[in-house]
């Protein structure tokens, strides 16, 4: 579209006499449109779509499209300067280098450990430009080029993996103190010691480093991160804060008492920063509340298990004492019930005994007021001797049921015949039972 | 949206699936398209699944299972996709599983498990495990877990159906980024090319099937694409291409050996495959022979065809071939003259024979992009797969939101010019002025156009008269010049064209309404004028007429049409 099409012919000369307001004159309109789909296809429908959907005509579309592309751009360069310039960073002195932040000084102190060497190198060259000597002189000022040097040294140290390590291991800017003991119980422990631990890991050989994580953390995340701090493996070093060592052309044993100091000094720093990190990994460890968490769960499950245990064992121990109660109370029960049952047994013997001897009375006296089974008169003493005796033989064969119902059949019986007769029926069941010989207690025949 | 955060990387390949063959490509990072071929190094996979106690095949293996296994073999299953059992036309199946009717779409009732049992698999679980091949495929060659697709679709797919087709690839684990049309995908591969340059045209895409023919009348403005018309067969396609020479060849054996091995299901799969073989060879080499063991009552049975014999057999289809072509030309109220470029695609476009006959019943200015014609034109079976393929790089980088807006009838239905906009210019003796189109008739709106005009050698004050103009066709015969002013009169005059022959038609100009008039004053001597015309989206235009490296210029403007009314041509 944008290249345009090349016609040879030519155009016609303006006619004589025509003329025109801005020598333009419309004519009459286009004629009606046919509305037809457009295949969505392509890539110049994609442009068209864009150009419909944000209703941007041909030439907006251009330059919107060409802004957004410079953007980009310029994005990407704007963000490693951004940092203003500290004055008195501006008045170093080169020499003094060892105590500069080389990071401040090319503008990354947002970055520090974290810049890669890309941006380094921009950040440097941005740096130049702006701080070159022959600038400033071009500008008027005297030749101060010290903070040049100061960039130079710091780019030096940067982009110099070595010395970079050597700066990272003592760059106190990019430590982060950690909380008091107070200001942890105050505050959340986990926002307070995340960056102290995110700070420390920068000197882990192994990457990437455990991170400290929440309260929802589980036990073996949580026992995972104590485990790799107490097994720090770090590779912090002290050179950087070395003495400067004499020349080889001095005093070679100063030299060499300077170096001796200074492998003391490292190594004696190194043990020192090892121990600083196991105190503060103590410290945070003592304030974690997930490991009292954790503790506090372990004891409950271990608790809950003995509980469950004693329970169980005092539950048996009183089922047992009850079975054993039940029993005894059952005998004592039963014990009782016998007694009682005794006592009665002894009290209807009596009673039945008793009532025997009325029935026998009963009898005898039946035997007497028939008197005797003899008509008329007082019966002989034979014959009351007689009839005696069959009644007490009577009595004697039978047992107290049968007395009880003879004595109430003779009960209330007066006349003798009578009477004789329910012997003489009580002799012939006797009789016929077999406890009575026939011919026995003749009287009642 | 969601879909791009669950998987950042979206890896898409163009699909094109058709009823008989399927293609997968994609876009190389140098931009350039292209076809992948799967695991047995075809680029065309037959759209068929077979199969064997449990195993799955697909593509080639599928295919050649038609002669042994036809009835757990599924093919031609593209078209029943998302139709009901009444609308489908299963006669393409019927040397393979039977379709049948399962609630309410269409399914297959195959042994697909170790099983003896059958299954009864619809059509969408059949285009799922087929898509899902596919899919693998290019994963494999890519090396990368392909997740998403544009598929290609013929143009009158039904939403239902293409509904239909989404689901099933996303049950085989695509997304599809977009629905593209086969015809309109053909075009945009030859655009795609690097060294292809930007012109409107008109564009009549052939896309040639196996069972199939599709042809589409396309408007190319600027890179934008709209179809103008349409023409569909369904019978039309490779199939009958296939059937005459396999007739062929069961005359000859019949005359040998008095059977006819169409009788037996197992010949006549076996006679199909060879004769698709044959037609193919056809395609490349002047003969071809063929050959197949036991064809017959245990007969083996070779035999030659050369092309002109092939070529006689096929010729009325052939010649359908064309009149379909001629047909959706017609239906676009276009005439043979319009057509810039016939693009063939599809795998019966490799015949020979359906290009030249083309070129014949084309003027020459018509170039017709087939392997046969055209030493430069892609590959037809690939094309279509790799229009995909660039629409997916296209688009593979937006938001599933963003893809549907800009799908939108929204944004997609746009007023497409009626008449030409030109400049008339001077062509040497004649003095009335010659129009020179400038934005075509069916270039959708807005648009911007801009052509730098020579001026007359002397330089000075020019004069710039914007019209519209209409093209005409223009018949003139040897002997008796006639101008006919309709294309109407064409037709009469093309009954009596083979009396006779010396007939010559044209493309002309016939300067309509005039739309403006600008000055440009003071041109230098060998100066060039620029004029750039600008249409509005509501077809109002901006003219900007003026010296090429001149200051100024004039502007102006011409109010839109008083009443747009919805044209419907």
């Amino acid at each position: 579209m944008a290249t345009a099409l090349q016609v040879s012919l030519p155009l016609p000369v303006l006619p004589e006499g025509w003329s025109a307001e801005k020598d333009f004159k419309a004519a009459g309109t286009l004629s009606s449109a046919t509305q037809r789909i457009v295949e969505p296809v392509g890539p110049h429908f994609l442009a068209h779509a864009r150009r419909k959907r944000h209703k941007r005509t041909f030439s907006e579309d251009d330059r919107i499209q060409a802004q957004e592309n410079v953007k980009k751009v310029e994005d990407e360069d704007a963000g490693d300067i951004s940092e203003p310039e500290d004055p008195l960073m501006l008045q170093r002195d080169a020499k003094d280098w060892k105590n500069q932040d080389h990071y401040a000084v090319l503008g990354l102190s947002k970055y520090r450990f974290r810049a890669t060497e890309d941006q380094i190198k921009r950040a440097h060259r941005k740096k130049v430009l702006r701080h070159h000597p022959d600038k400033k002189a071009a500008a008027g000022s005297t030749e101060d080029d010290s903070f040049f040097k100061c960039i130079q040294k710091a780019t030096e140290v940067l982009l110099d993996p070595v010395k970079r390590r050597q700066f990272d291991s003592v760059d106190e800017h990019a430590d982060v103190e950690p909380p008091s003991k107070k200001q942890t119980q105050k505050g959340n422990f986990y926002k307070l010691w995340g960056p102290v631990f995110e700070a420390e890991a920068r000197f882990s050989k192994t990457q990437p480093v455990p991170k400290l994580g929440n309260e929802k953390s589980t036990k073996e995340e949580v026992e995972e991160f104590y485990n790799f701090w107490y097994n720090f493996d770090s590779w912090r070093s002290f050179e950087y804060q070395d003495e400067d060592v004499p020349d080889d052309n001095e005093n070679r044993d100063q030299k060499r008492h300077v170096e001796r100091k200074n492998q003391n000094a490292r190594k004696k720093k190194k043990t020192e920063d090892t121990a600083r990190l196991r105190h503060l990994v103590d410290d945070a460890l003592s304030l974690d509340e997930r490991i009292k968490k954790f503790r506090q769960q372990e004891h409950a499950q271990k608790n809950k298990r003995r509980i469950e245990k004693e329970a169980e064992t005092k539950r048996l121990a009183e089922e047992a004492a009850k079975a054993k109660e039940e029993e005894a109370k059952l005998k004592a029960e039963r014990e009782a019930a016998e007694k009682v049952e005794k006592a009665e047994g002894k009290k209807a013997k009596e009673a039945a005994k008793n009532a025997a001897k009325k029935n026998k009375r009963v009898v005898r006296g039946s035997a007497k007021d028939a008197n005797y089974f003899h008509a008329g008169g007082d019966a002989p003493p034979s014959q009351i001797d007689a009839v005696l005796n069959d009644v007490d033989l009577i009595i004697a064969k039978i047992d107290n049921e049968e007395l009880a119902l003879l004595t109430s059949k003779l009960n209330g019986k007066k006349d003798a015949g009578e009477i004789k007769v329910i012997f003489a029926e009580e002799v012939a069941r006797l009789v016929s039972a077999g406890t009575l010989k026939d011919g026995e207690a003749k009287s009642f025949a | 949206m969601s879909d791009e955060e669950s998987s950042p990387q979206r890896v898409a390949i163009g699909i094109s699936f058709g009823n008989s063959n399927s293609s997968i490509a994609y876009t190389t990072s140098e931009g350039r398209a292209e076809v992948i071929a799967n695991e047995e190094g075809d680029r065309q996979i037959p759209s068929i699944l077979s199969y064997v106690a449990g195993e799955e095949f697909q593509g080639t293996q599928a295919k050649t299972q038609l002669v042994r296994n036809p009835k757990n073999t599924v093919a031609y299953f593209r078209d029943f996709l998302g139709q009901e059992f009444k609308s489908i036309d299963p006669t393409p199946c019927h040397q393979s599983a039977h379709p049948r009717e399962h609630e309410s779409t269409v399914a297959f009732s195959i042994k697909d498990t170790e099983s003896d049992d059958e299954n009864i698999v619809t059509v969408s679980e059949i285009t799922t495990r087929h898509l899902r091949r596919l899919k693998n495929s290019a994963s494999d060659y890519l090396g990368k877990k392909v997740n998403a697709a544009v598929i290609t679709v013929p143009t009158n797919f039904s939403d239902k159906q293409k509904e239909s087709l989404s689901k099933a690839a996303s049950e085989a684990g695509l997304e599809v980024l977009q629905f593209i049309h086969e015809p309109v995908a053909a075009v945009l591969a030859y655009d795609a090319r690097p060294d292809a340059k930007l012109s409107d045209k008109i564009i009549v895409v052939a896309d040639l099937g196996g069972t199939r023919s599709d042809v589409a009348v396309i408007a190319s403005r600027g890179g934008m694409y709209s179809i103008l018309a349409t023409a569909h067969d369904y019978d039309l396609g490779g199939a009958l291409l296939d059937q005459a020479v396999m007739d062929h060849f069961a005359k000859e054996f019949i005359k040998k050996h008095k059977t006819d091995p169409r009788q037996n299901d197992r010949s006549l799969a076996k006679l199909k495959l060879e004769s698709e073989a044959v037609k193919k060879a056809l395609s490349i080499g002047g003969s071809a022979s063929f050959g197949v063991e036991s064809l017959a009552d245990g007969i083996d049975f070779t035999s030659t065809i050369n092309r002109t014999r092939y070529e006689l057999l096929a010729n009325k289809h052939f010649a359908s071939f064309t009149r379909l072509i001629t047909h959706a030309v017609e239906k676009a109220e276009l005439d043979v003259l319009d057509i810039d470029e016939i693009v063939l695609a599809g795998g019966t476009s490799h015949t020979p024979k359906i290009a030249s006959s083309l070129r014949n019943a084309f003027p020459p200015t018509t170039s017709i992009l087939a392997p046969s014609t055209s030493p430069t034109a892609i590959n037809p079976s690939e094309l279509v797969a790799r229009g995909a393929a660039i629409q997916a790089s296209l688009i593979q980088e937006y938001e599933t939101e963003d893809i549907e807006q800009s799908t939108h009838p929204m944004v997609t239905v746009t007023p497409h010019l009626r008449a030409s906009i030109g400049v008339l210019c001077i062509s040497g003796s004649e003095s009335q002025g010659l129009f020179r189109p400038l934005i075509d008739a069916e270039t959708p709106a807005p648009v911007r156009r801009t052509a730098q005009f020579a001026t007359p050698k002397e330089g000075g004050d020019v004069l710039v008269k914007i019209c519209e103009g209409v093209r005409e066709i223009k018949v003139t015969r040897a002997e008796k010049p006639q101008t006919n002013g309709r294309k109407e009169d064409d037709e009469d005059s093309e009954v009596d064209s083979d009396d006779e022959p010396e007939e010559v038609r044209e493309k002309v100009w016939r300067v309509g309404k005039v739309l403006a008039e600008a000055a440009v004053k003071g041109v230098k001597k060998g100066g060039k004028v620029e004029v750039q015309v600008n249409v509005g989206p509501d077809l109002a235009v901006q003219v900007i007429a003026r010296e090429v490296g001149g200051k100024g210029g004039v502007r102006g403007s011409i109010e839109k049409p008083a009443v747009v009314e919805n044209g419907s041509a």
